[in-house]
């Protein structure tokens, strides 16, 4: 069987799940599909038993906190790999900040546990049907996400390492 | 699980059942995790894991640093095999920014996380032969080991976080002393290297100790996203390598051997012949050395040499911009993996533009793994819960991030 590509990915998607496929892209030779979140879980399910596109490993799972964007201020990154065509695929799920639950993975894929404590344990996303969400890397009484961008590390004091320096909010500058 | 430690799991008279830690500081965590285990008598019945306590915000830590300050981050993941570590992230900045980089450094790279392969599975198979009660053949890499450290010396001037080779190539070129110690550890490393094979591979008591030890199936791994030795000691020849060759892997002859049962043996088994292949990689990665620089032209982000930032005015507006984070960053999401010591380690970059990373993420193969613990020691005695720990090569630096 030929191998399939990105563009015959993105057909089957597409046709498969419409109005669902919300963006699309290719970044670096990688497939990006954005979807309704509450979509992802049977997305993921149905591109893992599907006979072609075979998408049977789970690379990551990566929380990104976009505070500006009103609305779909934290998405969730599932890379995930297809060995059967050697190819690799990012599926996102833009949430709204009141509203960050997105279902777990874990019935599809084992080594979801522990990547999706770890997404919880830094931005606080709520992944439903997770066996066991709890912080993971940092202490269980910790009362806040610290990779969402609000939090900056503690060198406020270090003119040095100001948001201005990094190319960031050029117009106080 | 054989019926029989089923039947005992399930019979466990919560009389008989004691609360034990195994960790955080035990000898054979080798490294700092704690896991609770329940057990009857001798067998585990269950076990919980708690990971976090080297967890340095290295993802937090990135996003306030230029892309060369976090190459020593990148040391600090798995500090067994620094040199794959620095390399990769490298990797990922270039494949961002676009660049062509020279075959010589492409085989000069390899040449140095192959070393850095052997440096990991080495101390990692000899750890299992001590947790296994065989001390002397501890001893034996080690010397081994260090002739790898003096290479990575020679070239980066460290040993254990090497810093190693900059974006776009390396610091310097392979020196005269690199090659003279290179070729002798070429010669002399493969006799070493069987005797200490030949003091385990065999050996009895390590086979009883070792084999059924922590086993898992092909799909239990799979599921578990299992990289690296761990996975092919299960059955499955997946190889980031082979998959998606990088730093022209391609150009190499070796093969990626796999275990039948994903237990202990294998687990020690498939180290030793990647080792063997990755020496074949690095004679044959040696001996066609292309001609050329060990640095691509890339002023944008390569420091110029000191002696021309002093006396030469476009390499002191180079160096400034540099140094200032002045440089023109393109905007975009990269995932770039490597073969790691203990598998895929990949590297999720977004750019924003920014003089830093917007987000990074490590694929950490440890962490990934390191979850089904529980699952592979569930009904078996502590003693093998010990050498399933250190086969499975956890680096709490790369747990923990």
């Amino acid at each position: 069987m030929e191998k399939q590509n990105n563009q015959e990915y993105l057909t089957a998607i597409q046709a498969a799940f419409g109005a669902d496929v919300l963006a699309h892209e290719e970044a670096f030779g990688m497939l990006n599909v954005e979807l309704t979140p509450a979509r992802i879980h049977d997305a993921i399910a149905w591109l893992q038993q599907h006979q072609d596109l075979s998408v049977n490993y789970l690379t990551n799972i990566a929380g990104i906190h976009y505070p500006e964007s009103e609305g779909r201020e934290f998405a969730v990154v599932y890379q995930l790999h297809s060995w059967k065509n050697n190819l690799r695929l990012r599926i996102k799920g833009y949430l709204p900040k009141d509203n960050l639950h997105i279902a777990s993975i874990t019935d599809l894929f084992a080594g979801a546990n522990w990547m999706e404590r770890e997404t919880y344990d830094f931005f606080g996303i709520i992944f439903d049907g997770h066996p066991d969400l709890r912080r993971i890397l940092n202490m269980d009484d910790m009362d806040y996400f610290p990779m969402r961008k609000e939090y900056v590390l503690e060198d406020a004091t270090r003119e040095d390492k100001d948001d201005r320096f990094f190319g960031r909010n050029n117009n106080e500058l | 699980m054989s019926q029989d430690l089923k039947d005992v799991i399930q019979a466990a008279d919560p009389a008989n059942v004691a609360t034990i830690n195994f960790g955080p500081t035990h000898p054979s965590t080798h490294g700092i995790f704690q896991n609770i285990l329940k057990v009857d008598g001798e067998k585990i019945i269950s076990s919980e894991q708690t990971v976090g306590y080297i967890h340095r915000a290295f993802e937090k830590l990135a996003e306030r640093r230029p892309y060369n300050q976090i190459t020593p981050i990148t040391d600090r993941l798995n500090y067994c095999s620094s040199p794959i570590n620095n390399i990769g992230w490298e990797m990922t900045v270039e494949k961002l920014i676009g660049v062509d980089i020279p075959k010589r450094v492409q085989y000069m790279r390899v040449i140095i996380m192959e070393l850095a392969r052997i440096a990991d599975h080495l101390i990692c198979n000899s750890v299992i032969g001590v947790d296994a009660g065989a001390l002397t053949s501890f001893f034996y890499p080690f010397s081994e080991r260090e002739k790898i450290y003096e290479l990575y010396e020679e070239l980066s001037g460290a040993r254990l976080t090497t810093n190693m080779g900059r974006i776009g190539g390396f610091e310097r070129d392979f020196t005269p002393v690199f090659h003279e110690k290179l070729k002798s550890f070429l010669k002399t490393f493969p006799k070493a290297f069987e005797e200490f094979d030949s003091m385990l591979a065999r050996n009895r008591i390590f086979m009883d100790r070792t084999k059924g030890a922590g086993p898992i199936s092909a799909e239990r791994a799979l599921s578990y996203s299992f990289s690296g030795p761990n996975l092919r000691a299960a059955g499955v020849d997946y190889d980031v390598r082979a998959m998606n060759p990088y730093s022209s892997y391609e150009d190499f002859d070796f093969i990626i051997p796999v275990g039948v049962n994903g237990d202990t043996y294998d687990r020690f088994m498939v180290r030793q012949e990647e080792i063997r292949q990755s020496l074949r990689i690095i004679t044959q990665a040696y001996n066609n050395l292309p001609e050329g620089d060990y640095k691509a032209d890339l002023p944008d982000f390569y420091l110029p040499a000191k002696a021309d930032v002093y006396n030469n005015m476009e390499a002191l507006i180079y160096h400034f911009k540099i140094i200032m984070g002045e440089t023109e960053l393109p905007v975009g999401e990269v995932y770039h993996a490597v073969e790691g010591g203990n598998g895929e380690l990949g590297y999720y970059l977004i750019s924003d533009g920014g003089r830093t990373p917007y987000r990074l993420q490590f694929r950490r193969p440890c962490f990934i793994y390191y979850q089904a613990y529980p699952e592979m020691i569930k009904g078996l005695p502590i003693s093998d819960a010990v050498l399933t720990l250190s086969s499975i090569n956890v680096i709490a630096g790369e747990l923990d991030a």
